[in-house]
C-alpha cells in the first residue's frame, strides 16, 4: 500500500468509519489475540500498549524515508492500520533523527527514544544453521557485515572447523542486548529463503528463571569475586617443596 | 529446478499415485536421483587464492558449482563471491556481437554500436593497425590486458604485440594491482614471486598483516589465518592500516597509522633489530648484500607537473652497495619516539611488533596487498619489509615467510609470468637485456632485432598517451580499465574519446569501459572456453571449456590469433628485419606465430573427449597445448631457470602445481635447500635469481606522499574493495544477491567528520578532489571503521566512478598507481 493510497483510503473510510469501526476492532483484536508476527517501527516497547496508543494515522509511514514502513490491511496477520515493516522487502535504515518517531501524534511510538541504537523493534535469530552458509564453513558472513552495530549485535563467533582441519568457521551470532531489529540482516541474507530471521522479540527470547544467576557473570559484574576471602590450598606435586 | 527431500517423496507419491490410476500429471517431473550434472574441475573466476571448485554442467549450461573438497587451498569451501560462480556467465545482458559505432553503415566516432560480423570487426581493425604503424611506427598501437586472462591468453597477446606488431606498449591490469611487489622482487631477489605458499599459515606462529584487508579480500585464506591463530598456543596477529577493517577482530596488536609513515615504522624495526643485537648474523654475512636506493624520486606524475620538475632523483632506482654500518646509521634516526610520532600509533604497540620480528623463537609471516603496493614509495616498502625477514634471516622456510598476495585469479600465472608487462617477456625475462630478447627471438624463430628494447607504455602512460594522441590503436581486453584506472576525468575518458583514437574493447559485459569504445568485441568467459591459472602461491591450475559461449561470443585468445590473420608480416615488419628472415615473407602474423611448427604442433584428436574446445576446432589444432609447450620452453631454454613447469597434460590431471616443477615434484619453499631443487646439497639458503646467489637489502627512508589532505581539501582518500564484489563489479553486480548485499558504494566516514560538516549518516554528499567529484552517500556505521580526517569508498560501482577522483600518481619505479592516498572534501550534495 503506498502512502497516497493510504491517504485516500482513510479519506474514504472516515466516511463509513462509524459503521465499520466494530468490525475494524473484532479484525484488529483477532490480530492482537494470536502471537505478534509483526515487526514494528522504532519506539514499540510493549505491542498491547501500542496497539492501544497508535491511532493507525499512518504519519510514521509518511515520514519513513526509505518507505520500509507499511500499514497492515485487511487480511494480513497484523493489527489493520498499524505500521509494520517487512525486513526481507525494505529492512530499517535506521536514520539517526528517527522520522517515525517524531512523527508519531500520539506517543505509541516512543519519543524517549532518541538514539537509534535504542530501538528494540524485532530481534534477528539465525533461524537455520542448516543452510546458514557459514555453518557451514564457507565465508558469506553477509549479515554480518551489512549488520550497522556490526561487533556488537552480530558477531563471528570464531570455530575450528574439524572437516578441513586448517579452517576457521565464523558463526554468525546475535546478541540481544544490541540488536535493534532493524532486518538489514534478513534482507541482505544471500540464499533463496533467509536463514536469519527478524521476529518480535517476544517470540524469539527465552527467559532463564530468577532462581539462577551466571556465576561468571556475575562476578564480572562486581569486578571480583562475589564471596570474599575464600582460601585455596597448594597440590602435592611429585618433586614439588 | 530443487527439490528437497520431502518435495521429492511427495512428488514421487503423487506420480506413483497417478501412474497406478493411469493419469499423466501435468508438470510434475520425476526427480532423477543422479541429477545427471557432470561435474568437472575448476578454478574460481575471482582472487588470488586459487580455490579450487568444481563445474556442474547440464544441457550445455553451467547449473552448479561446488567447492572441491580435495582442493589442497580451500578443501571444499568459497567465499559468497565464489557461491555464486554458476551465475556470473548468465547475466541478461551478456555480449553476443561484434559492436562497431556507426553512421549510415560506416565507422564513425560518434555513431551508434551497430551489430557487425567477426570479419568486418577484423577487417576494420586491420586498417586502423596498419594505417597507424605505417603513419607512426608500433609504438603507436598498444594493449590493456588482465591477470584474469588466461595463461595462453596472456602469452598469445604478448607475443603477438612483442613478437608480431613489435610493439612493447601492452601492458596488464596487474600494473594497478601487483608491479611495486614484482619490482621489489626483483630488486631483493632477482626473481619474481613468493619464496612460500600457503602452508606458511599454519606454520607460522606471528602473522603481520601491512595493507592487507584478508577477512574481506582473500576470505578463504583469513579463515586459514583465523584457525591457526585459534587453534596453536601462542599464535598471534599484527593488523596494520590505514583504518579498522573487519582484520582487526582478530588482532592482538591492532594499528592505525597515518598514511605513508609504514616506510618509518618498517625502518624503525630494522632499526630496533639491529639495536638489540637481534641480527641473524650467520645468515646476513652468508646471503645478504647491504644497498641503498637513490631518494627524491618522484611521483611518476606527468614530467610537466610541479612535483616532477622538483625531484632531483625523478624515476632512478639504481642500487649502490653499502656497508652493514652505513645501514645501521641509516635506520638509526627512526627511533621508538620518531615512529610513532610520525605515524600515531602508540610506542608499545610498535615496539611489540617489532619484538615480535626480533624474537628468534617466533616464525613470522607477513602479508600484503594493494595497501603496500598502490602505494608511490610501493617498491622501497615492498623491500623495507624484506630487509627485516633478511635481517633476521626468517625467509623461505615454513613459517617464516614475507608472502606477497594477489588480488587477481592469474595476476601472478599470466600477467607477471607469460610477460604481458611493457618491459617483461615470458619466464621472467626482460626487453630491456639484449640477451633476453635473443633468447625469446631463437624461441620464436624471429630475425635478430624484432623485439623492441625499450620498455613500451605501461597501465598510466597508455591513458596520457592515447590522450596526447600519441597512442591511436589500443585494445582493451578481460578489464574495466575506464572504471579502475585513476583520474578518469583527466587522463582516462578524454584519450578513448580523442578523435585520433579507435578504442576496441573485448568483454562478455557492456562495462562502463566497452561503452566508451569504438569496437566492441563479445567475449567468452570462465567455463566457456579451456584455461590456466597462476594462483598468489605460484600454483597453476587448469580447466576444460564446460559450456559453449553465448551467440558470437568468443574467447580472448580466440581473438588475438584469429585477428593475425587479417596482418601480413609485411604491413608491420620494415624489410631490412623481413631480410633476415625471408622465408617469413609474404607470411600472415598467424603463420609466423601460431601456425608456426610449435604452436600448431599438438593434433585435435588430443584434446579432452567429450568436451567442447571452440578455439582448437577452429584453428584445427590444440591451440591451448600447443601456446603452453611454446611458453614451457623459455623456462627450459631461456637464460634464467627457476620458472620450471610439468608438462600440459599433467595439469589436467592435478589440483594445480606450484612451480618449479622438477621431477614430478612441486616447490613448497623456495631458495632452501630440501626443498628448492635448484639449491645445492651443502648451500643451505641461495638467492638464486642474483648472480651472486645473495639477496639485497635496500635502505629508503620515508617520503611524503604525493597529495596530502591541506586547508582546501581536507581529507584523506582511500579507495578498495568489498567482499561481495569482484573488482569494478561486472560479474558480481550482475547477481542479483550479491547486488542485494551491497548495491551501491558508499563513503565510509567518521562520525565526527560527519557532524563537523552538518552531515547525517545516509545523507547524499558530493566527494571532492582537484579532479572531480561523485555523489555518494555517508556511511558513519559499519564494516569499517575510518579515523578522523580519512574516508574510504569502494571502486565496485559503475554508478559512483571514484576514479573521477583519484590521483594518477604512481610508484616511479613501478609505475603502479597510489589508489590509498589522495585529497578530497566532502560537502552536502
Amino acid at each position: 500500500m503506498s502512502r497516497r493510497q493510504f491517504v485516500a483510503d482513510t479519506a474514504k473510510t472516515a466516511c463509513g468509519i462509524g459503521l465499520a469501526g466494530l468490525a475494524l476492532s473484532l479484525v484488529a483484536d483477532g490480530a492482537g489475540a494470536i502471537a505478534p508476527v509483526a515487526v514494528r517501527p522504532p519506539g514499540v516497547d510493549d505491542e498491547h500498549a501500542f496497539q492501544s496508543a497508535c491511532v493507525r494515522c499512518g504519519l510514521c509511514v509518511r515520514d519513513c524515508p526509505y518507505d520500509t514502513l507499511r500499514l497492515a490491511t485487511l487480511g494480513e496477520d497484523v493489527a489493520v492500520g498499524t505500521p509494520y515493516f517487512i525486513a526481507r522487502a525494505v529492512p530499517c535504515e535506521m536514520c539517526d533523527d528517527i522520522p517515525c518517531v517524531v512523527a508519531c501524534p500520539t506517543g505509541a511510538l516512543d519519543k524517549d527514544l532518541t538514539n537509534i541504537d535504542d530501538a528494540r523493534m524485532g530481534l534477528a535469530v539465525l533461524i537455520d544453521q542448516e543452510t546458514c552458509l557459514n555453518f557451514l564453513g564457507l565465508r558469506c558472513d553477509v549479515c554480518y557485515r551489512v549488520c550497522p552495530l556490526i561487533g556488537k549485535a552480530i558477531t563471528l563467533e570464531r570455530r575450528h572447523n574439524e572437516r578441513t582441519g586448517k579452517h576457521a568457521e565464523f558463526i554468525p551470532t546475535v546478541h540481544s542486548e544490541h540488536c535493534t531489529g532493524c532486518g538489514k540482516c534478513e534482507h541482505a541474507c544471500v540464499l533463496e529463503k533467509a536463514a536469519i530471521k527478524v521476529v518480535p522479540k517476544d517470540l524469539a527470547k527465552g527467559q532463564i528463571g530468577a532462581h539462577y544467576r551466571l556465576g561468571w557473570e556475575e562476578k564480572a559484574k562486581k569486578g571480583g569475586e562475589l564471596v570474599p576471602g575464600i582460601r585455596d590450598l597448594p597440590d602435592r606435586l611429585p618433586g614439588v617443596e | 529446478m530443487t527439490l528437497s527431500r520431502r518435495d521429492f517423496i511427495k512428488t514421487n507419491a503423487v506420480a506413483a499415485t497417478a501412474a497406478a490410476a493411469g493419469i499423466t500429471l501435468p508438470g510434475i517431473k520425476k526427480a532423477d536421483a543422479a541429477d545427471d550434472i557432470r561435474w568437472d574441475k575448476g578454478v574460481c573466476r575471482f582472487c588470488g587464492t586459487g580455490c579450487g571448485v568444481l563445474v556442474g554442467t547440464k544441457a550445455g549450461r553451467v547449473v552448479a558449482t561446488q567447492g572441491d573438497p580435495d582442493a589442497p587451498v580451500n578443501k571444499g569451501l568459497n567465499c559468497i563471491k565464489g557461491y555464486f560462480l554458476s551465475k556470473i556467465m548468465y547475466g541478461e545482458d551478456r555480449l553476443t556481437q561484434p559492436l562497431l559505432r556507426m553512421t549510415d553503415g560506416k565507422y564513425d566516432k560518434n555513431g551508434e554500436f551497430t551489430p557487425i560480423s567477426w570479419d568486418q570487426a577484423f577487417n576494420v581493425m586491420a586498417d586502423k593497425y596498419k594505417a597507424a604503424i605505417k603513419a607512426k611506427g608500433p609504438t603507436s598501437v598498444g594493449m590493456f590486458g588482465s591477470g584474469q586472462w588466461t595463461v595462453w591468453e596472456g602469452y598469445a597477446a604478448a607475443k603477438f604485440y612483442k613478437a608480431g606488431l613489435r610493439s612493447n606498449n601492452i601492458d596488464p591490469n596487474a600494473r594497478h594491482c601487483m608491479a611495486s611487489a614484482v619490482g621489489a622482487f626483483m630488486r631483493a631477489f632477482g626473481i619474481d614471486e613468493p619464496m612460500g605458499c600457503y602452508d606458511d599459515l599454519e606454520h607460522a606462529d606471528t602473522f603481520v598483516l601491512w595493507g592487507a584487508n584478508m577477512a574481506e579480500m582473500h576470505p578463504i585464506l583469513w579463515s586459514r589465518l583465523t584457525d591457526t591463530r585459534l587453534t596453536k598456543k601462542g599464535a598471534e596477529v599484527h593488523v596494520l592500516s590505514t583504518f579498522e577493517h573487519r582484520c582487526f577482530e582478530l588482532a592482538d596488536n591492532g594499528m592505525i597509522f597515518t598514511p605513508q609513515t609504514d616506510l618509518a615504522i618498517l625502518n624503525y624495526i630494522a632499526n630496533y633489530i639491529i639495536q638489540n643485537d637481534a641480527v641473524n648474523w650467520d645468515f646476513v654475512n652468508k646471503h645478504v648484500n647491504f644497498t641503498k636506493t637513490p631518494t627524491d624520486i618522484g611521483y611518476g606524475l606527468r614530467p610537466t607537473h610541479a612535483l616532477e620538475k622538483k625531484a632531483k632523483n625523478a624515476g632512478k632506482g639504481k642500487l649502490s652497495k653499502i656497508d652493514f654500518e652505513e645501514y645501521k646509521a641509516a635506520v638509526a634516526e627512526y627511533t621508538l619516539e620518531k615512529a610513532s610520532e610520525m605515524s600515531g600509533v602508540p610506542a608499545e604497540k610498535l615496539e611489540r611488533l617489532a619484538k615480535a620480528y626480533a624474537d628468534p623463537k617466533r616464525k613470522v609471516a607477513s602479508y600484503w596487498t594493494m595497501g603496500f603496493n598502490q602505494h608511490t614509495r610501493g617498491v622501497w616498502v615492498n623491500g623495507l619489509l624484506y630487509n627485516v625477514h633478511l635481517l633476521t634471516g626468517k625467509i623461505a622456510e615454513p613459517g617464516n615467510s614475507p608472502f606477497s598476495l594477489t588480488g587477481q585469479p592469474s595476476a601472478c600465472g599470466t600477467a607477471r609470468e607469460v610477460g604481458t608487462f611493457a618491459h617483461r617477456l615470458p619466464a621472467d625475462l626482460v626487453v630491456m637485456k639484449p640477451k633476453h630478447r635473443e633468447a625469446a627471438e631463437k624461441i620464436w624463430n624471429l630475425p635478430a632485432g624484432t623485439i623492441p628494447g625499450k620498455p613500451g607504455y605501461h597501465a598510466v602512460l597508455q591513458n596520457r598517451m592515447l590522450k596526447d594522441g600519441k597512442l591511436n590503436v589500443y585494445w582493451v581486453q578481460c578489464n574495466n580499465n575506464m572504471q579502475a584506472a585513476p583520474n578518469m576525468n583527466e587522463e582516462g575518458y578524454p584519450g578513448y574519446r580523442n578523435p585520433e583514437n579507435f578504442i576496441i574493447v573485448s568483454d562478455p559485459y557492456p562495462t562502463v569501459t566497452a561503452m566508451a569504445a569504438d569496437l566492441i568485441l563479445p567475449t567468452a568467459m570462465w567455463m566457456e572456453k579451456e584455461g590456466a591459472y597462476g594462483n598468489a602461491e605460484r600454483r597453476t591450475q587448469f580447466w576444460r571449456q564446460q559450456v559453449k559461449a553465448p551467440g558470437e561470443a568468443k574467447s580472448d585468445v580466440w581473438q588475438i590469433v584469429e585477428f593475425s590473420k587479417y596482418l601480413k608480416v609485411e604491413d608491420v615488419w620494415p624489410a631490412d628485419l623481413i631480410a633476415k628472415k625471408p622465408e617469413h615473407a609474404g607470411k600472415t602474423l598467424y603463420q609466423v606465430l601460431f601456425a608456426n611448427g610449435e604452436v600448431d604442433k599438438f593434433p585435435l584428436d588430443q584434446t579432452a573427449k567429450g568436451f567442447d574446445n571452440a578455439e582448437s576446432a577452429d584453428f584445427g589444432f590444440y591451440l591451448q597445448k600447443g601456446l603452453f609447450e611454446e611458453y614451457r620452453r623459455f623456462q627450459f631454454e631461456g637464460p634464467k631457470p627457476g620458472h620450471e613447469m610439468a608438462e600440459f597434460d599433467i595439469y589436467h590431471q592435478a589440483r594445480g602445481l606450484r612451480w618449479p616443477v622438477i621431477d614430478g615434484k612441486e616447490t613448497l619453499w623456495r631458495f632452501r635447500e630440501g626443498y628448492d631443487p635448484h639449491v645445492k646439497a651443502g648451500e643451505g639458503v641461495k638467492f638464486y635469481g642474483k648472480p651472486d646467489g645473495k639477496a639485497n637489502i635496500i635502505f629508503a627512508p620515508y617520503e611524503p606522499a604525493a597529495e596530502a589532505p591541506d586547508k582546501e581539501y581536507d581529507l584523506w582518500l582511500s579507495t578498495g574493495r568489498v567482499l561481495e564484489h569482484w573488482h569494478s563489479g561486472s560479474m558480481t553486480r550482475r547477481v542479483p544477491e550479491l547486488h542485494r548485499a551491497y548495491p551501491n558504494a558508499k563513503l565510509y566516514m567518521h562520525r565526527d567528520d560527519a557532524k563537523a560538516r552538518g552531515l547525517k549518516r545516509g545523507q547524499e554528499v558530493k566527494v571532492q578532489t582537484r579532479r572531480g567529484e561523485v555523489l555518494t552517500r555517508v556511511e558513519t556505521r559499519g564494516r569499517n571503521r575510518v579515523p578522523k580526517g580519512l574516508v574510504y569508498m569502494p571502486w565496485f560501482d559503475a554508478s559512483q566512478l571514484v576514479n573521477k577522483l583519484t590521483l594518477d600518481a604512481t610508484d616511479p619505479l613501478s609505475k603502479e598507481t597510489d589508489f590509498k592516498k589522495c585529497a578530497c572534501k566532502v560537502v552536502k550534495a
